[in-house]
């Protein structure tokens, strides 16, 4: 055995998870090396050309609050920005942007390759070393042994890949790579358990053979649109999108080769995602949706490859080109890469504490698509997480644990190694129970304190985080503190402002509160203190929602007292006589960390939570 | 908590048939059962029932017996679980309990064999409760009520309140989860309709609940009177003529006893009945004290005046005592000469229970004063229920008041994702799962 080097961390893999965890580990201090068996394929997006969305954009903006990459580095290479949800209330608002890929990775790349710390290697890792249930090291493909403190496991949709085209199946990982197979098995030999899941993606399609002028064209929003709290700059829209429809021909050509598509003849074994169904599901499913709508978006700036988002497919070659052929503007669309689907080996999730490392095997961590989800975002939220907590143990601090009613990571990471998952896990706003208070607006003042705690935050960061902070701090006393009485002078500056005229005294504060009313606009009137638009939006929000924020915050604060109620990690649920079979088995397996946690198990009743707390308050 | 305590009970009312059970539950009742009786039952099999006599401590003989046994988990607590069936007796049945106690059981607390099915999971809240309420269900209307809820009735009745909101719920989730595909836009004078329609069906379960507390629970009911007026005789006139379940409950402010009667399926819980049978007799004291006593803690007062006499001072005391209460004026004796001056009165009916005259009346009388209660209905069995059903009507409310404000759906979906947690908590689903899943059946989502 040739021991090459020894790091503190070593991260498998360096998509959105792996490259999100070892900068965290770099950054805290820890001696890290990040692996992919491409360093040409760094944070690769090998399916839509896009990030955030609802919910997604949400993650983004909680993983830039802790101090990661991914908002920057979006902000800074993205070519077009929207703001969805607009008019359905400010909590669900999220930014879409659209990515150039190259120039994305590029990028990425480069603040890998010179952040302090990290070393970045072309390697295939092929097995774990661990000795007494404590990792040691791994092993690559090319024979050196490399010994850590900590690895996360990051490896997305390698893990014994298999990619899928109609007829043609063979092993591989995304988008042309290889696939990782050693490493499936070097984990079943660990004792992990597998699961197999599936996804798929479009074809891409030449721009030189699409008629845009039949589709409807998609233009970005101006104005401020940035995911990280960093980025200061308007929007830089460059391209548009282009929006067209199935029809029942191209429905027609799907159902007379549905024998040939491997959902349906038995060839797929994994278990896909109900958000992503390829065009072949959903018309099964919908037979009655007269169309489906596709969205045609490009893949960066520098090439002529379009993403036909929308007809996610498996269908053989020549299908596929039949199908496209049917659809307005894309009569004579020549297809670049054929779509595919791809199998492949993930950890079943309930094997990981809500700190992403594994139980049975100490400093082993786990991130991303490996662990059961789907999406760069999500991918990027856990890998955060992963790293600080690999971080926090080789440096000995206390772990972070994110809880739900703080962010959408600790939702996110919950419901994985709490309730598990049957088909990659996509983040949605309605998995939050209180998305009221998890807002992309406020994701800063939620999450920067524990990066600057943590030690992640840059000293930018902190300086302007602070001074938001007291701006809010500032105006919110103002607006208080300020009582305005009705007078001829007053009501006339507040009509021509476009406010209604007071009839009694009241705060500044008060009048906030009424519709259409902005910290600008009483500005204008009134000798408020100057703050930044973002703050102002911040007072502004938590005066108008008050109610509605007030009531979901006193919601979670009663969750947060189970979260609270700690289990001892010792306790022996199967001498619990009083719980049920099933749910002695399910906490022993799981081990919740709190009443709270347990009390989202499923096959744990409330009647189980209760002998739990009885259990607890008799015997603590 | 400790599972290695057996618990026994009488399960049975006291006095009420010829057959009274004793139940023991926990690890060791077919040990402890097996102590006092005469046969081998640890070699019995699971569900046998076995003929015997059970001794005391002394091996005397107490009485013949049956003996059930049920095994652990198939029984009502999942526990080991025996039960005694011997004659009625009260005094019968105290012995046997007292046996069991001394070998080896403890006495129950109140519904410690519902809480340990409950803590066992062999119940679920709503489930548990309804049992509570079989037990303690008075009479036959009652029980039926009981064992219709128990087999879901009213559950069903909220499931279906529970999937209207659960749809618009998972419309509004859809939209605003994948703002970028083709999703039907929604309506806000549609949702308000729905939730509108919602809150009316709840509204009926919440006007229901005094009959069903009524049912459960029987209507608190005053006999007041003069001595000598008849209170006694109209009361076991009550008493036999419908086969009335009596049961000996101690008094709240005394030692008085009160009894239920059945009177055309409304159960009337008649308050200090000891009272009643000693105050006709002639050498008491008037009752005046006892008599407002009585009326001050009643639903229902029954004030009887002799008809064959004229009014007394003691007359207009009670006249007074009844005035703006819920009362019904019997004027007994009606098989008499009357000579009461009825001028006093605005409504009133002669009876005389001796010759069934005005026995009609006054039973109509009472059902109209109770209202419609009837075993059919939807009700909610106690304050939790109404509790979370009256919380979900305020948040619909609250969703609605929203809804005029057009200040974003989101805003709309709190509300209703907080009534729909209530209604859960009566139905024992997970809302979250419930509207991601419908959202993936109902919406053709993704890329």
């Amino acid at each position: 055995m040739f021991t090459a080097d020894k790091y503190e961390v070593i991260v498998i893999g360096a998509g959105h998870a792996g490259i999100e965890a070892a900068l965290a580990a770099a950054r805290l201090g820890c001696k890290t090396l990040l692996t992919t068996l491409s360093l040409e394929n760094l944070a690769m997006m090998p399916c839509n050309p896009s990030i955030g969305g609802s919910a997604k954009g949400h993650l983004v903006r909680e993983v830039d609050a802790l101090g990661g990459e991914m908002g920057i580095i979006a902000d800074e290479t993205c070519i077009q920005f929207r703001t969805l949800n607009t008019g359905k209330g400010f909590a669900v608002q999220a930014l879409r942007a659209q990515a150039d890929k190259k120039i994305y990775q590029a990028a990425m790349k480069k603040v890998c390759e010179n952040t302090p710390n990290l070393d970045l290697k072309q390697l295939l890792i092929e097995n774990i070393l661990v000795e007494e249930n404590k990792i040691v090291g791994v092993t690559c493909e090319t024979g050196e042994t490399f010994l850590s403190d900590a690895v996360i496991l990051a490896s997305g949709t390698y893990l014994s890949g298999r990619i899928i085209i109609g007829e043609s199946i063979f092993d591989g990982g995304p988008n042309g790579q290889r696939a990782a197979t050693k490493l499936s098995n070097a984990l079943k030999n660990l004792g992990v358990q597998l699961m197999r899941f599936k996804t798929g993606t479009p074809a891409r399609v030449d721009a030189r053979t699409l008629d845009f002028s039949k589709m409807e064209i998609q233009r970005g929003d101006e104005g401020m649109q940035n995911f990280s709290f960093m980025t200061d700059a308007p929007a830089n829209n460059q391209i548009c999108c282009y929006l067209t429809y199935t029809n029942e021909r191209t429905h027609e050509i799907l159902r007379k080769n549905l024998h040939r598509a491997p959902m349906a003849n038995g060839i797929i074994e994994g278990v896909g995602p109900r958000y992503c169904p390829s065009i072949e599901s959903k018309i099964i499913r919908f037979p009655d949706k007269e169309r489906h709508q596709l969205f045609l978006e490009p893949e960066g700036l520098n090439t002529n490859e379009y993403y036909v988002q929308g007809m996610s497919t498996s269908m053989p070659a020549d299908v596929q080109i039949e199908f496209l052929h049917t659809i307005p503007g894309l009569e004579n669309a020549k297809i670049m890469r054929h779509g595919y689907a791809i199998e492949y080996d993930c950890i079943d999730p309930l094997q990981l504490k809500p700190t992403l490392e594994f139980k049975n095997i100490a400093g082993f961590f786990s991130a991303g698509q490996s662990n059961g989800s789907s999406g760069y975002e999500e991918a990027a939220a856990q890998g955060i997480i992963a790293g600080i907590n690999a971080a926090a143990l080789v440096k000995k601090f206390e772990p972070l644990i994110l809880k739900r009613s703080e962010s959408y990571i600790g939702v996110l990471i919950d419901d994985l190694v709490t309730k598990g998952t049957a088909e990659p896990y996509r983040m949605m706003t309605s998995r939050a129970e209180y998305r009221l208070l998890l807002r992309q607006d406020n994701a800063d003042l939620r999450l920067t304190p524990y990066a600057i705690k943590i030690g992640l935050a840059s000293n930018e960061r902190i300086k302007k985080f602070e001074t938001k902070l007291a701006e809010i701090n500032s105006a919110t006393k103002f607006l208080t503190e300020t009582k305005i009485t009705p007078s001829a002078e007053i009501n006339q500056k507040l009509s021509a402002a476009g406010i209604g005229e007071i009839k009694t005294s009241m705060q500044l504060a008060e009048l906030m509160r009424r519709p259409n009313v902005t910290y600008e606009k009483l500005s204008a009137i009134f000798d408020l203190p100057k703050i930044s638009s973002f703050a102002a939006t911040q007072v502004e929000i938590s005066l108008f929602y008050e109610g509605y924020i007030k009531k979901q915050s006193e919601l979670a604060e009663k969750l947060d007292k189970l979260e609270n109620k700690i289990i001892p990690e010792n306790i022996d649920y199967h001498a619990m006589q009083n719980l049920r079979v099933e749910a002695r088995e399910k906490l022993s397996e799981i081990r919740p960390r709190s009443i709270g946690q347990a009390s989202r198990i499923s096959g744990v009743s409330p009647a189980d939570i209760s002998v739990l707390i009885v259990w607890l308050e008799t015997f603590k | 908590m400790k599972t290695e305590d057996t618990i026994s009970a009488i399960a049975t009312a006291i006095g009420t048939a010829g057959i009274g059970v004793i139940r023991m539950s926990g690890e060791n009742s077919i040990d402890i059962a097996e102590k006092i009786f005469d046969k081998d039952l640890k070699s019995a099999r699971d569900r046998s029932v076995i003929f015997g006599h059970v001794k005391n401590s002394g091996g005397e003989i107490i009485d013949e017996a049956i003996i059930l046994i049920m095994r652990a988990p198939h029984s009502y607590t999942k526990e080991n679980v025996v039960e005694i069936q011997c004659h009625g007796g009260a005094e019968v049945l105290r012995q046997v309990l007292s046996a069991t106690f001394e070998a080896g059981a403890r006495p129950a607390e109140r519904g410690e064999f519902t809480k340990r099915a409950f803590l066992n999971g062999r119940l679920d809240l709503t489930q548990a409760q309804a049992v509570l309420d079989i037990i303690q269900a008075k009479t036959s209307t009652a029980l039926s009520v009981a064992q219709n809820q128990l087999s879901g009735k009213t559950s069903k009745k909220i499931r279906a309140i529970r999937t209207e909101i659960l749809d618009v719920l998972a419309h509004i989730e859809a939209l605003i989860d994948f703002p970028e595909d083709d999703i039907d836009e929604i309506f806000i004078s549609d949702i308000d309709k729905k939730i509108a329609a919602q809150i009316d069906e709840i509204k009926i379960f919440l006007d229901n609940q005094k009959s069903g507390r009524i049912l459960r629970e029987g209507l608190e009911t005053a006999i007041i009177g003069k001595p000598n007026v008849g209170k006694s005789s109209l009361l076991n006139f009550l008493a036999e003529t419908e086969r009335a379940i009596v049961t000996d409950i101690p008094g709240t402010t005394r030692d008085s006893i009160e009894e239920f009667v059945n009177i055309g399926g409304v159960p009337l819980k008649i308050i200090d009945t000891a009272g009643i049978r000693n105050s006709d007799n002639p050498v008491e004291k008037i009752g005046i004290e006892r008599a407002r006593d009585c009326a001050s803690r009643a639903e229902l007062i029954l004030a009887l005046f002799d008809g064959s006499r004229k009014l007394s001072a003691e007359d207009f005391e009670i006249l007074k005592i009844i005035e703006g209460r819920n009362a019904i004026i019997l004027l007994t004796k009606a098989d008499l000469p009357q000579i009461i001056d009825v001028t006093k009165f605005e409504n009133f009916i002669p009876i005389s229970v001796k010759k069934n005259l005005g026995v009609e009346k006054f039973l109509a009388a009472i059902s109209e004063k109770v209202g419609n209660v009837n075993a059919e209905m939807n009700f909610v069995r106690d304050e939790r229920e109404a509790d979370l059903l009256r919380r979900a009507v305020k948040n619909l409310e609250e969703a609605r008041a929203t809804l005029q404000k057009n200040i974003g759906i989101d805003f709309i979906s709190i509300d209703l994702r907080a009534a729909l947690e209530l209604l859960s908590e009566l139905t024992g689903e997970s809302v979250t799962e419930d509207v991601i899943n419908e959202i993936f059946s109902k919406f053709c989502i993704g890329k």
